[in-house]
């Protein structure tokens, strides 16, 4: 419900436009009183339940125990910037795909983005990047045709491997295979939202070029002055 | 010989209204003008702030902003400065601050292009000369 409006509009701070007596009409008060034969309704006082006999504690402490302060702190994913939007081409400022022109998806629970190369254009799959390292442009790609719901935080979580028995020599090699195989079921993953994100990518002249090209700077580039 | 003189079409070089068109309408003293424009409260400007332009309309000391705005309409002041190749530059200039980075891109592969088809008749031209 929205807050209700004074009915006294302030002047000044502290400086209100009607009277008391004023006020007092404005506000009906007279009615209520009408109502109840002359005088202000009087509610007797709510019986608060008496608390349950307490016993006494057995036990002080030697010395003050601190309690620790109150922490109301609600911990929610962060702020997304206004600027990025499903279908939005991100720049990617750090780690092994710097420089690339991506596309965002969507926001996951931890805050992280997902974005996609598209693979087949850019060489980056579907992954998750931090907003700060992350450059937003103002080409928007249309992501209507993707559907990106079932990616989640837990899609990108690391494979528990499970404790072998140690036989060593055999163990460290089965290890090394296991770890370079990429799943069939994300290669499909990443198959199916780049197919309906290439047609529309495509649909844009240039625009399959442009996110294959890293960004960098060039001389008489002022990073601060420039329009992304 | 651009002199200051009431009519004078000036352009702002420093301050909040930087980029605006404006005209001189009286000199305050030696310093100073008194400037006006048709979406701008007529206000004092020292000379400094000020870059003349070849452009001149004709009004009489202070006029009133409609005759002002009348006298600017026909003598197509905003027309003659776009055409102008002061006036050209700067909205080149506007024009290459908004670029997008993928107007950027799409500016860069334009270019590239140019200079292959220039590269490529330069290639005739030299054949021709050469046979």
């Amino acid at each position: 419900m929205a807050p209700k409006q004074s009915r006294n509009p302030e002047l000044i701070r502290g400086v209100g436009k009607f009277s008391r007596s004023k006020m007092y009409h404005k506000r009906g008060l007279w009615a209520i009183k009408a109502k109840n034969g002359g005088v202000f309704p009087r509610h007797d006082p709510v019986a608060k339940p008496s608390p349950a006999a307490a016993k006494p504690s057995k036990f002080y402490p030697a010395d003050d125990v601190k309690k620790p302060l109150l922490n109301k702190r609600n911990p929610r994913p962060t702020k997304l910037r206004a600027s990025i939007a499903p279908g939005t081409v991100l720049i990617i400022l750090a780690g092994r795909f710097k420089g690339k022109r991506v596309v965002f998806l969507k926001q996951l629970s931890s805050g992280l983005l997902l974005i996609t190369g598209p693979f087949k254009v850019n060489g980056v799959p579907l992954r998750r990047v931090n907003q700060s390292y992350v450059i937003a442009t103002s080409t928007k790609v249309d992501v209507s045709g993707v559907n990106f719901e079932k990616f989640d935080d837990k899609y990108f979580a690391k494979k528990v491997e499970k404790k072998k028995s140690k036989g060593e020599g055999e163990f460290f090699e089965a290890e090394k295979e296991e770890k370079n195989v990429l799943p069939q079921e994300k290669k499909d993953d990443q198959k199916s939202v780049d197919a309906a994100l290439i047609k529309s990518i495509e649909a844009v002249p240039d625009l399959k070029t442009y996110l294959a090209a890293r960004f960098s700077l060039k001389a008489g580039m002022k990073p601060h002055e420039l329009v992304f | 010989m651009r002199y200051i003189e009431i009519g004078r079409v000036a352009l702002i070089n420093y301050g909040k209204d930087y980029g605006r068109l404006v005209v001189i309408v009286d000199v305050v003293d030696q310093n100073r003008a008194l400037v006006d424009a048709p979406d701008m409260v007529r206000s004092q400007m020292n000379f400094k702030r000020l870059s003349l332009t070849d452009i001149k309309i004709d009004i009489k000391r202070v006029p009133r902003k409609s005759t002002l705005i009348k006298a600017m309409q026909e003598a197509d002041v905003q027309g003659k400065w776009d055409k102008s190749s002061w006036g050209r530059k700067l909205i080149v200039q506007k024009k290459r601050a908004s670029l997008n980075d993928f107007d950027r891109f799409k500016l860069m592969l334009a270019k590239i292009k140019r200079g292959g088809l220039i590269r490529q008749e330069l290639a005739k031209l030299k054949k021709e000369s050469a046979s």
